[in-house]
């Protein structure tokens, strides 16, 4: 059974795009933290815990929160057998960063406990898996690129393995002010309408990925 | 004290990403862990790391934790005891 692209969602240079259209954006500069939080107050989500993550669960969070959101996609009803497959280059550096600044002189030794539980990236898609009661594979790979084939390569062997209805996959991205989030939501193709979306435009393959990707170069203000 | 328990507000509102409140809504003498603040396991330890930080003060037994880190006021009252 192939696999769809049944929703996806972009979050990168100031603004939060699903399914090609823009839904939020701000013109202005602001440092990425301060543009993730107006992601978390424009989109009403209410998880006090968001703001105890690092930079990188933020962002995937958020992603994920916007994908599985209003309208929630039909693939979603049984979150147990749904999956994360989530891809980046930087891993959780961000966040190691600020760890070492806690511990790097011996005078001033004081790790904070709090920066030191995200000083890994699998802890981002743990984040997800929690929010929303995910119980499928679960996965953090690096590459040094968005790379689809991967992506396409390691979520159909989840989908081949494993019960899955569904898997959250693509490419979450952070480090100091550069963010980068694509994600989609992938499920069989169940014979369920999807609207005005072409066949062709949503098979989830290396191609159609690629595209999306690349799509951001096309972004107007 | 007072002066004390609202710089320790300030404080721990900025340790633990409490972005959502202000030190006014912090009651002094409330518990922070369960039912009051609801904080958890790993804001217990940035805690520890705070009073040994900014005041100087390493709490040597753990089972002193529960204790002290009652409300802010008994924070206050540690710190007031034990600075040097």
């Amino acid at each position: 059974m192939p696999l769809l692209i049944r929703k996806y969602c972009d979050i990168r240079k100031q603004r939060v795009v699903v399914d090609g259209k823009k839904v939020f954006g701000q013109e202005d500069d602001a440092a990425a933290r301060l543009f993730l939080k107006s992601v978390y107050r424009h989109f009403r989500i209410d998880y006090p815990k968001f703001f105890k993550m690092d930079g990188l669960s933020k962002l995937g969070f958020l992603t994920a929160e916007i994908l599985l959101g209003d309208p929630a996609p039909a693939q979603i009803h049984a979150p147990e057998n749904g999956g994360i497959i989530l891809t980046n280059a930087s891993s959780s550096v961000d966040i190691d960063k600020k760890h070492f600044d806690t511990i790097k002189s011996r005078e001033q030794y004081f790790p904070s406990p709090s920066n030191f539980v995200y000083t890994l990236p699998n802890i981002m898609a743990g984040e997800i898996a929690i929010r929303h009661g995910m119980k499928g594979e679960n996965s953090v790979l690096i590459s040094r690129q968005f790379d689809p084939e991967l992506i396409v390569g390691i979520t159909r062997l989840a989908f081949e393995t494993e019960s899955l209805t569904f898997c959250i996959c693509g490419w979450v991205e952070m480090n100091d002010e550069h963010y980068e989030s694509l994600l989609f939501l992938v499920g069989q193709d169940d014979g369920l309408s999807d609207g005005d979306k072409s066949r062709e435009d949503i098979i989830f393959d290396p191609l159609n990925l690629m595209k999306r990707y690349k799509a951001v170069n096309e972004w107007k203000n | 004290m007072e002066e004390l328990i609202q710089k320790l507000k300030e404080e721990i509102i900025e340790v633990l990403n409490l972005e959502e409140m202000e030190p006014g809504d912090i009651d002094s003498d409330a518990p922070l862990f369960g039912e009051g603040l609801g904080l958890d396991s790993i804001d217990a330890l940035e805690l520890i790391v705070l009073l040994e930080k900014n005041y100087g003060i390493k709490i040597e037994d753990p089972k002193d934790g529960r204790k002290i880190f009652f409300s802010v006021r008994t924070m206050a009252e540690y710190i007031t005891e034990h600075q040097k």
